[in-house]
């Protein structure tokens, strides 16, 4: 049976998924926020899954990929406000988190999204599941500003503990912003 | 005396003392930074700060073309840069469903393991020179810029090649390539001998490297090691097997395998991997030569890049284990998401583990054996 089904009928009963897609033989599902834990649990131990293996985390902005899936076709000066608004609700959460699984035995992959919005950036941390999620989770707090619930040590890991803001977001320019300088060399 | 300046020392006393090493220190590799709390000489704790080499590689490759990225990957894992170049060529490659010509796919091969040959030779190197033992190094050392002589004349750059393109290579070998690669051949061999014979069995070594730092296989895995460490641990996993890519399931070769994971397996399994990656480049230039000589060398590529929207991660052995690239498209000239899962930042962040109850010369031992690269690692 492939992959896709299989991950169907283990986390189909329970209502799991949320979204499924293919892209050139890569498959990711997305789950709920709140059950990604319970995601994680059954994908690493349900027999026939055995997704053992966390690849890597990280976080992706979705601001412009909305926009230009969104941008309204004809523009008129005066419904430009209502328009906004309109578009802005009907739109996704802004961020997302990707899990890459990884199954050692039969050497499958498997994408696991969970979307973040605004509003709300904690999503569980797996490191209590998995090591692995240690770093990478710091580093997506880093550049985007999502909290991991539970993981032991969520600081900043490669800008500097008082960097003011989150440098891979979308709406954060290539130069930067001008932020101080990390080390002042005052005399 | 001033009481201040008297040397403390802790042993079991409770006095604990943080030695701050780094960013800029001979024994670290790279711009790496490690806070360590010693009792006396042994750690307590080492905590690794890193960052120090943040060029945000992944924001850039947001704002460049993929063609422009390309050179950008040579500056990850700058001791070789063939294997991040194909890395992510082949990612870009899977997005946009293109096959790679056989040619292309033989070149590539001969090319990264050339490459891996010289990683291995550089991190062998200079684990020996970190733990005293120095004549090693200019062994291997001579060899590794020989190799990187090849990659010269290959394509007119030692260490940032800008190898390959999306869709295949630029350039065919040139003609003389087996003439150069059978004169540089038995002299790799003679060195790894050479080398193999200074520290294999050097009682000093044996005493530095066995049983320091070792790790269980379960405890790797679960830290997401990969590559040459997590084989040192006894885990039998190398994607050239697993998900075999580049035509690499036709090839013969063995994967080493360690056994209790410390500095001492983590060697063997470099030294081991350098006479399989012989194996693999001559009976990839054997192949290579069997092929017509108007073979094409790369696939239809239109000139600007547009991937159709989606999102895929590909990954490949490098010499320091899964080198993968996801990215994300929206189906514009520009990706709208690298994402660079590096081998030796997965391996680096289970380091407090690696080193705890350790004594600091030990733990300049384990840095060097798990070649952290500075540039991949942060970026």
């Amino acid at each position: 049976m492939d992959l896709k089904k299989r991950v169907e009928q283990c986390l189909g009963p329970e209502n799991l998924v949320v979204a499924m897609a293919e892209c050139q033989g890569d498959l990711s599902v997305e789950v709920p926020k709140s059950s990604i834990l319970d995601v994680m649990h059954l994908l690493r131990d349900t027999p026939g899954l055995g997704f053992n293996f966390l690849s890597d985390v990280f976080g992706v902005d979705n601001l412009d990929f909305n926009k230009s899936k969104k941008k309204p076709k004809e523009k008129t000066e005066e419904g430009e406000g209502v328009e906004e608004i309109t578009t802005k609700e009907s739109l996704p959460p802004r961020f997302e988190v990707v899990y890459l699984l990884l199954c050692l035995e039969r050497n499958e992959r498997l994408q696991v999204k969970v979307r973040v919005a605004e509003d709300d950036m904690e999503v569980d941390s797996l490191y209590s599941i998995w090591k692995a999620a240690d770093w990478p989770e710091r580093e997506a707090f880093d550049m985007y500003g999502i909290r991991f619930k539970g993981h032991p040590n969520l600081k900043r890991l490669l800008m500097w503990d008082d960097f003011p803001a989150y440098p891979l977001r979308k709406d954060y320019p290539l130069e930067g912003q001008g932020e101080e300088r990390h080390l002042i060399y005052d005399d | 005396m001033n009481q201040n300046l008297t040397p403390q020392t802790g042993h079991g006393t409770g006095d604990y003392v943080t030695v701050n090493i780094g960013p800029s220190h001979p024994a670290m590799h790279g711009t790496l930074r490690v806070i360590a709390l010693t009792d006396g000489e042994s750690l307590i704790k080492a905590e690794p700060e890193i960052g120090y080499l943040h060029r945000g590689v992944e924001k850039l490759g947001e704002n460049l073309s993929y063609h422009q990225f390309i050179p950008i990957t040579d500056r990850l894992n700058y001791c070789s840069a063939i294997p991040n170049n194909v890395s992510y060529e082949m990612a870009v490659e899977k997005l946009m469903g293109l096959e790679v010509p056989e040619k292309a796919q033989l070149i590539r091969v001969i090319m990264m393991e050339l490459a891996r040959i010289a990683d291995h030779q550089v991190c062998v190197g200079i684990l020996g020179v970190d733990l005293g033992a120095f004549t090693p190094f200019f062994y291997l050392i001579i060899q590794r810029e020989e190799i990187y002589e090849i990659f010269e004349w290959f394509n007119g750059a030692r260490l940032t090649n800008t190898f390959g393109r999306i869709g295949g290579v630029d350039a065919d070998l040139p003609d003389d390539f087996e003439e150069r690669w059978n004169e540089l051949k038995p002299n790799v061999r003679k060195a790894n001998e050479e080398t193999e014979k200074l520290l294999t069995h050097n009682r000093i070594w044996m005493d530095r490297t066995i049983g320091v730092s070792a790790f269980s296989a379960e405890d790797a895995l679960n830290w997401g090691f990969t590559g040459p460490c997590l084989r040192a641990c006894g885990v039998k996993r190398d994607l050239r097997k697993d998900e075999p890519y580049c035509m690499y399931d036709k090839f013969d070769f063995e994967v080493p395998v360690g056994k209790n994971g410390d500095v001492f397996d983590r060697y063997i399994v470099r030294m081991i991997e350098m006479e399989q990656s012989i194996k693999i480049i001559d009976q990839a230039y054997k192949l290579y030569k069997e092929m017509p000589a108007d073979a094409p060398l790369m696939a239809r590529v239109p000139k600007v890049i547009k991937p159709p929207a989606g999102e895929v991660y590909s990954a490949l052995e490098s010499p320091n284990g899964e080198l993968g690239f996801f990215i994300k498209s929206d189906g514009s000239a520009n990706p709208y998401r690298i994402r660079i899962r590096p081998p030796c930042y997965m391996i680096y962040q289970a380091f407090p583990e690696l080193v705890k109850g350790e004594l600091i010369a030990d733990l300049v031992a384990c840095l060097s054996s798990l070649n952290v690269i500075a540039g991949e690692l942060d970026r």
